[in-house]
């Protein structure tokens, strides 16, 4: 609706997606991020007994928006050795890849950053791009632990992309839909239209399915935190025993730009799962706004619940980062492998054998 | 025709943030595969055993704080029994008592920072910050009985240098109390969570003729099956009064021997270390507790060795008096300077990422190893 | 197969128990407090800065045998008989004029041996923690109270005293090595002493 208002704001076509295409960055992102990076302090400070950051600002709200101005007034280094044109680039790719994503999820009932029909893949092939950036990164470094990180990093993530892709093809399966906001659409009115509980249509198939979306679920959320390189699975970025991995030899705007990514990367996953179990942008009981009778507010209902589950997501992320240790990086592989792709398999067969039926 | 491999050397320097201290790993790799690791000490030497000649006995004691600095009471406790022995000095009951619970407790705390740190290297960040916070509050008994948080100078020949705060007594009771709870969260958080026992269960198996072979000592040597404890086996001060446990590794969740049996015997020590404690505040008698210094401390011309159950090991002193005011000469046996000799043959055949998690389970002090 | 299925299970459990632990302590206020603007209140034994209360020191030199790593640096002077130093709070009459007493507060190990052996308790750790300093000359510190030219006053009463002493005595060793030849020596240098002293009194 943004979109057909837009156009005709600005006569043109182009111009308005081009606009279209800007808004969930600036609006929503970029501040979400400067958010987030703040939330994962404070959060995790008083998992641990202790306060966090308190100075800048009233109980340390600004304390982001003075490392970032801290972080741009940086030397931007690149070492003689390196590979200038692979070492400026990485970063830009790794941004891209985890931002482009965004263009395909449904933020609210009125705005979606374009109507792509193959919106899942679409995320699945951009994020992606990420893999390349982190090699770039590594290889360009000139820096033997550097590689080593990023190698490590471009197999997690490549191999745990297998279990997502497989349950992403189970819920596409039980819909048929591929696109997102056709997807969200589907789970309306009430929590228990949800994927999650099986789906919106009333029936056997709905009970049958409940155990298996259940299982689904945890399966994709696993996968997903080894994309986006959070503990346990963050070889690549904590100490990866000897160094700080793939991002080591990058300084001021650069490294932002590698630390915003992770956390848009962090949110577009969990909005994802949202979309994909949880009914992306329906409240879980009705619209405040439908029941007043004033209908403009529905939209603004439905981002707002779209944001909750997201940060819900988030919460849960920065949860298990400050709860649990770090796995070695074969037992990491062996995990996937073994583990994650078989469940991911089996639920998969179950789950199309239970809709043809 | 055959590959022609070479063997890589890789250094983990001295600074780093997952050797304990100062230490410089020399790990030589085929692969990803260690094949020997080679440590290099020295970098923290202060020369304790020589500057000790020139001292008087009473001056030594702030030296051997400082030589394990996380277990302080302890290495003053062994220091000065060596010398009473070889005086002769008996100490009032109400001493022995005091000096026990230091000690007792500073093993708490050692263990606390070694639980701690390990934890972190393995990359679980939140039970450090629990151990440390628990820590404080030992800090804080320490605090208040003698006025230093880290090295006392507390335990005197002959007697301790002042007496327990009034409300010292009290504070541990509540201090148990609070920790006994504590004790059962940091299991539920990381003793036995699963990926923490992937981690270290079945990594670096020591088994028992290796461990008394290469001479280690303290909850390595117990996590592998021996019972050997100086503080039953060997017994000084008053620790034949107590009734505690000593825990012994029996490869609950992989090998005897392995990274997670060190680990949890340490856990386990703790509970048992809260034992005596609550036993020593209910017995302790009262009396003065500085009637028995000598004001004047000069040993009779001979040679002594003690050694006492360290949180790390057995720390041994070996003391030549030549009947002055100075020593003529102090030896320390450190156990963590014997502990990490083991590194090569525990490291053998394991992966890089591993070294951290073994070396942190070996619990070493830099200060200890280099004096 | 079961144990398969029980190692995942299990995994699953015991995350879901650590992350219980760690919900839970959110909601515990936190243990730190916020430092500079926040001071911890600390407890009356604290061991930290030294300080030396002059009035009571009696020149002694026990705390500067104490110390272990000698950053104790002590010098005094005898006092002319006469002179009245005072008395220190215990009621000891002073006999000696402490001319140098520096405490090298970089050096000092905080063990508190110096503490225990003075015997007027003039010198204690009080629990100042916060005396960082720009130069490193200006971590020794000087307590004595008297002047530089009280001082050198001292030291020259001091040696006058010490060289008449000197040449007493020496007047002493001759009269008794020379015997009663050197009586009316003596009786001649004797009346010069006094008129010596004659002058002092003066």
């Amino acid at each position: 609706m943004i979109y057909d208002w837009l156009t005709e704001f600005t006569g043109s076509e182009i111009i308005a997606a081009f606009i279209q295409g800007w808004l969930p960055l600036l609006f929503f992102i970029l501040p979400f991020v400067l958010v987030a990076v703040l939330a994962e302090r404070k959060v995790s400070a008083h998992m641990q007994d202790r306060l966090g950051p308190m100075r800048v600002g009233y109980h340390g709200i600004l304390q982001t928006i003075a490392d970032l101005i801290k972080l741009l007034q940086k030397e931007d280094i690149i070492a003689s050795a390196n590979d200038k044109k692979l070492f400026n680039f990485a970063p830009v790719l790794v941004f891209v890849g985890s931002y482009a994503a965004f263009a395909a999820i449904p933020f609210s009932g009125a705005f979606i950053g374009s109507q792509i029909e193959l919106g899942l893949l679409y995320i699945v092939a951009v994020t992606g791009l990420v893999v390349a950036g982190i090699l770039m990164a590594g290889w360009a470094s000139n820096n033997k632990y550097s590689l080593l990180g990023a190698m490590r990093a471009a197999a997690q993530i490549i191999s745990y992309e297998i279990p997502t892709l497989l349950i992403i093809l189970t819920v596409i399966m039980i819909t048929g839909t591929v696109n997102l906001y056709t997807l969200s659409e589907m789970q309306t009115s009430y929590f228990w239209n949800w994927m999650i509980f099986g789906g919106p249509e009333f029936g056997l198939q709905k009970f049958l399915l409940i155990p298996l979306m259940m299982m689904g679920f945890l399966v994709i959320f696993i996968s997903m935190l080894a994309e986006v390189n959070r503990t346990p699975f963050d070889i690549p970025e904590a100490e990866s025993e000897l160094v700080s991995g793939f991002h080591t030899e990058y300084s001021g705007m650069k490294f932002a730009m590698f630390f915003l990514a992770e956390y848009a990367n962090m949110f577009a996953v969990s909005a994802i799962i949202a979309v994909l179990f949880f009914g992306g942008f329906q409240s879980p009981f009705g619209y405040l706004g439908n029941s007043l009778g004033w209908e403009w507010l529905v939209p603004f209902e439905q981002f707002f619940w779209f944001t909750v589950k997201g940060l819900f997501f988030i919460f849960v992320q920065m949860w298990l980062r400050w709860t649990l240790p770090r796995f070695r990086v074969d037992q990491l592989m062996a995990f996937c492998w073994k583990y994650m792709i078989p469940f991911a398999f089996v639920i998969l067969i179950i789950a199309g054998l239970i809709t043809v039926l | 025709m055959a590959l022609k491999t070479e063997e890589m050397i890789l250094n983990m320097g001295p600074q780093h943030p997952s050797t304990h201290g100062v230490l410089r790993l020399e790990l030589q790799l085929e692969g990803e595969i260690i094949s020997n690791v080679i440590p290099h000490i020295g970098y923290l030497h202060r020369c304790f055993e020589k500057h000790a000649e020139a001292m008087t006995y009473p001056q030594v004691i702030p030296y051997t704080d400082r030589m394990d600095y996380l277990a302080a009471m302890y290495n003053e406790f062994g220091y000065v029994l060596a010398v009473e022995r070889l005086m002769g000095i008996e100490v009032p009951e109400r001493v022995e008592y005091i000096r026990v619970i230091m000690g007792e407790l500073q093993r708490i705390a050692s263990h606390l920072v070694a639980l701690g740190t390990y934890g972190a290297d393995i990359g679980a960040f939140t039970p450090f910050l629990y151990c440390f916070r628990d820590r404080e509050k030992i800090l804080h008994l320490f605090e208040i009985t003698c006025g230093a948080r880290l090295l006392y100078n507390y335990i005197w020949i002959g007697g301790v240098s002042q007496d327990l705060h009034p409300d010292f007594i009290r504070l541990t009771r509540d201090f148990i109390k609070e920790f006994r709870p504590n004790i059962k969260e940091l299991n539920d958080l990381l003793s036995y969570n699963q990926i923490f026992i992937d981690r270290t269960a079945n990594v670096a198996a020591l088994s028992k003729e290796t461990a008394i072979n290469y001479g280690i000592t303290g909850p390595n040597l117990r996590a592998s099956g021996v019972k050997w404890d100086l503080r039953k086996n060997d017994s000084y001060s008053i620790y034949d009064r107590f009734d505690y446990e000593i825990p012994v590794g029996s490869g609950e969740r992989g090998k005897t021997g392995d990274c997670w049996d060190r680990y949890i015997i340490r856990v386990r020590e703790m509970e048992e270390s809260l034992k005596i404690i609550e036993q020593a505040i209910e017995q302790i008698p009262g009396g003065d507790v500085t009637s028995a210094i000598p004001k004047r401390v000069k040993p009779p011309a001979g040679q002594i060795y003690t050694r006492v159950e360290n949180p790390r090991g057995e720390l041994g002193y070996f003391i030549i008096s030549d009947g002055s005011l100075n020593p003529y000469r102090i030896k320390v046996r450190a156990p963590s300077f014997v502990n990490l000799s083991v590194m090569g043959e525990l490291c053998k055949g394991w992966m890089v990422a591993d070294v951290v998690a073994i070396l942190g389970s070996i619990d070493i002090v830099l200060g200890e190893i280099d004096r | 197969m079961i144990n398969y299925l029980q190692r995942f299970w299990g995994g699953l459990l015991t995350i879901l128990i650590g992350m219980r632990v760690t919900f839970k302590h959110m909601f515990v206020p936190a243990v730190t407090i916020q430092y500079p603007t926040v001071k911890p209140e600390l407890p009356e034994r604290e061991r930290n800065r030294l300080y030396v209360n002059m009035d009571d020191c009696i020149g002694c030199d026990q705390c500067s045998r104490a110390c272990p790593v000698s950053c104790i640096d002590i010098e005094t002077v005898k006092s002319i008989p006469g002179e009245d130093l005072g008395k220190t709070s215990n009621g000891k009459k002073k006999a000696l004029w402490v001319i140098k007493f520096d405490i090298d507060i970089a050096k000092c190990c905080y063990c508190e041996l110096c503490v225990f052996p003075c015997p007027t308790d003039c010198i204690y750790m009080t629990d100042v923690y916060e005396f960082s300093e720009f130069e490193r000359s200006s971590f020794i510190y000087d307590f004595v109270t008297l002047t530089q030219e009280e001082i050198k006053d001292k030291k020259k009463n001091f040696a006058e005293m010490q060289a008449k002493k000197d040449a007493e005595k020496a007047a002493a060793a001759k009269k008794s090595t020379a015997g009663g030849a050197e009586e009316k020596a003596a009786k001649k240098d004797e009346p010069e002493i006094k008129s010596d002293s004659e002058k002092e009194k003066e």
